[in-house]
């Protein structure tokens, strides 16, 4: 009887400990749920932080210019884009704008990442007198910022004659500093000499051998550094404002900027946003196509510190 | 044969030296010149010496621009540290493993694509007195009953250009912290909570200590960043730096000293000014956070100018001898 009685109790305090070890379980799920739901409405938060004012800009551009200003802000899509798009285009020359900036922002990408891949490798390769010099000058100049360059730059372009013209944006490209120095890192340990060697072998030209064989390895680090080229001359606007006066040699953010000279906000808001759409957009693609890259880099930046 | 080979180097580097001379070294020289003449941008350009920079201790403006931007910067960098490191405890959590770092990384970085020339209008309409969405929304909540005016008060155009800056830039500092920690073995983040510590503990032992580097980079950058910061104030206000100057940094100072009011001497004085305040800054951050590696080389050049005086020391009591 007391056998059983003591059997009894403890399986009751077995059970009861099972309770408590269950109800202990839930608490640490329900503390989980909590936090995690937490922390994703706040990242939830955060993304529209940093999305909201991009959906609203597209969203506005399909947007006739009274609702925008009446109805204030929707989610929900209009159907005056293309109307908006006639209002553009009526008042400045957008498709203009947008040829000059991918013409120059094109150029500017191949010259610079052609021209610096042709420096770094020149550094690399070969060992002529007063090389360590040359590339001493261009890590000093390298901390220097374009600041102090420009007031001297505008009055030589207008002295030489390149005032108002694409080339006096596009030309500098050619010594990009900073491409040079990151390609002469790359170049280092994505070459190897024997490589180089043994081509030389075989008889090939120098300017052969670096086109046909080092370029081609250097390729993705030229990549790399293109794309941000390729943003960084896309959203230029102090110096193309600068150099450039007249409309036809205007570039998108100039002619982005002018759009401020609209000044019945009221009637032509959604063709003002369409403007920033159409500016907005083509770096977006390019960006999501080429993320990865890029937050490789800027991560790999970090860690060299 | 080895050597006409190495002389071909010379030709690999001469495009760029050539476009490098003209384009970029000579401009600068250029610039330090005309920082010591009178000229309207011009007419004539009369030599005046250094008075230009004489000027520059007298100018309360420069002063203005340079307190404006600490303002602007101040605001931006507490927010946008704040913000950066936030996301980061997030997702270095050991115990709640967050997901979607991808993904959050590529949205969190998109602000900092735009041209900022293009933010500057989308944030001008957006903050618009009248019309603007923000002022729209803050109504219909009922939290406001008059519209703020976002770009006209001075204090509040200076607080929505940090605010703007720090919308840009807290996914780059982001993505800059995360790599960094990342770099940080997962072990010591183990061993400090099997030791019980705290996340704040955490924070502050572990990872800011090992994103120091990358902490101080972030706010130099962004310092000097702010320094050179023109479209987005310029195009905010007119070009004018208003309201009442509160815009009114330093490379609109400069722009509008040598394009607008025409003195472009004393404009090539500002920028001069502006280099050397860079370039302060550039140095003491390399200093400070290369502290380390310079004690190691002037200890290096140290032990080997004793080793030198020693061993002349002996060879002249050799010759003694």
């Amino acid at each position: 009887m007391n056998d059983l009685n003591n059997f009894e109790k403890a399986d009751d305090q077995v059970q009861k400990l099972n309770v408590q070890r269950q109800r202990v379980k839930k608490k640490v799920k329900r503390k989980k749920v909590i936090v995690y739901s937490m922390v994703y409405l706040f990242l939830a938060f955060m993304v529209i932080v940093a999305v909201v004012p991009f959906w609203i800009v597209i969203i506005n551009s399909t947007r006739d210019g009274m609702s925008i200003s009446t109805q204030g802000m929707t989610l929900i899509p209009g159907t005056s884009l293309v109307e908006n798009y006639k209002i553009l285009v009526e008042n400045v020359d957008i498709g203009r704008g947008f040829w000059n900036s991918l013409k120059i922002a094109t150029l500017v990408t191949v010259l610079s990442g052609y021209f610096s891949a042709l420096t770094a490798y020149g550094f690399h390769m070969y060992n002529f007198k007063a090389k360590n010099f040359l590339f001493g000058i261009i890590l000093i100049f390298m901390m220097i910022p374009s600041q102090l360059a420009f007031l001297g730059y505008v009055k030589w372009m207008t002295q030489i004659g390149l005032m108002d013209t694409h080339a006096a944006l596009i030309i500098p490209s050619i010594a990009s500093i900073g491409t040079v120095f990151f390609l002469r890192a790359y170049i280092s340990a994505a070459l190897s000499k024997e490589i180089i060697e043994s081509a030389r072998m075989d008889g090939a030209g120098e300017l052969y051998i670096f086109h046909r064989i080092a370029l081609p390895l250097m390729a993705p680090g030229v990549a790399t550094m293109s794309i941000f080229t390729f943003i960084g001359s896309w959203n230029n606007y102090l110096s193309a404002r600068v150099i450039l006066s007249s409309k036809q040699n205007e570039t998108l953010p100039m002619v982005i900027s002018s759009l401020k000279a609209l000044k019945i906000w009221y009637l032509n808001q959604g063709a003002i946003y369409l403007g920033f759409a159409i500016s907005i957009v083509p770096i977006v693609v390019v960006f999501i196509f080429a993320s990865k890259y890029l937050i490789e880099n800027i991560s790999a930046g970090a860690v060299k510190g | 044969m080895k050597k006409i080979k190495d002389k071909v180097g010379y030709l690999f580097i001469s495009p760029f030296f050539l476009v490098f001379l003209l384009f970029n070294a000579y401009p600068i020289l250029f610039t330090i010149y005309l920082s010591m003449t009178r000229y309207k941008g011009f007419g004539p350009k009369v030599f005046i010496g250094a008075d230009n920079f004489k000027l520059l201790f007298k100018d309360p403006n420069l002063v203005d621009a340079f307190l404006n931007t600490l303002k602007i910067w101040g605001v931006n960098i507490v927010f946008q540290i704040f913000l950066a490191l936030l996301l980061v405890m997030i997702f270095s959590d050991i115990k709640y493993k967050v997901k979607g770092l991808g993904f959050f990384r590529v949205i969190f970085y998109l602000p900092n694509l735009i041209a900022a020339a293009t933010i500057a209008l989308i944030f001008m309409k957006l903050l618009d007195k009248d019309y603007g969405v923000v002022n729209q929304v803050l109504f219909n909540i009922g939290w406001i009953d008059k519209p703020i005016g976002w770009l006209t008060k001075p204090i509040m155009a200076q607080m929505s250009v940090s605010g703007i800056q720090t919308w840009m830039w807290f996914g780059n500092s982001f993505i800059l912290f995360m790599a960094s920690v990342q770099a940080v073995s997962k072990e010591i983040y183990e061993a400090a909570r099997i030791d019980g510590a705290g996340r704040i503990q955490v924070l502050l032992n572990i990872t800011i200590p090992s994103i120091k580097p990358i902490l101080m980079y972030v706010m130099v950058t962004g310092l000097i960043g702010g320094l050179q910061l023109f479209d987005i104030p310029f195009l905010i206000t007119d070009g004018k730096g208003f309201p009442e100057g509160s815009l009114n940094t330093m490379i609109v100072y400069i722009y509008n000293m040598a394009f607008v009011h025409k003195n472009y001497g004393y404009a090539s004085a500002l920028s001069f000014a502006l280099f050397l305040v860079i370039m302060t800054f550039t140095v003491v951050f390399t200093v400070m956070t290369n502290k380390k590696e310079l004690r190691e080389f002037f200890s290096n050049r140290k032990q080997v100018k004793a080793r030198k005086k020693e061993r002349s020391v002996l060879k002249g009591s050799a010759k003694y001898e």
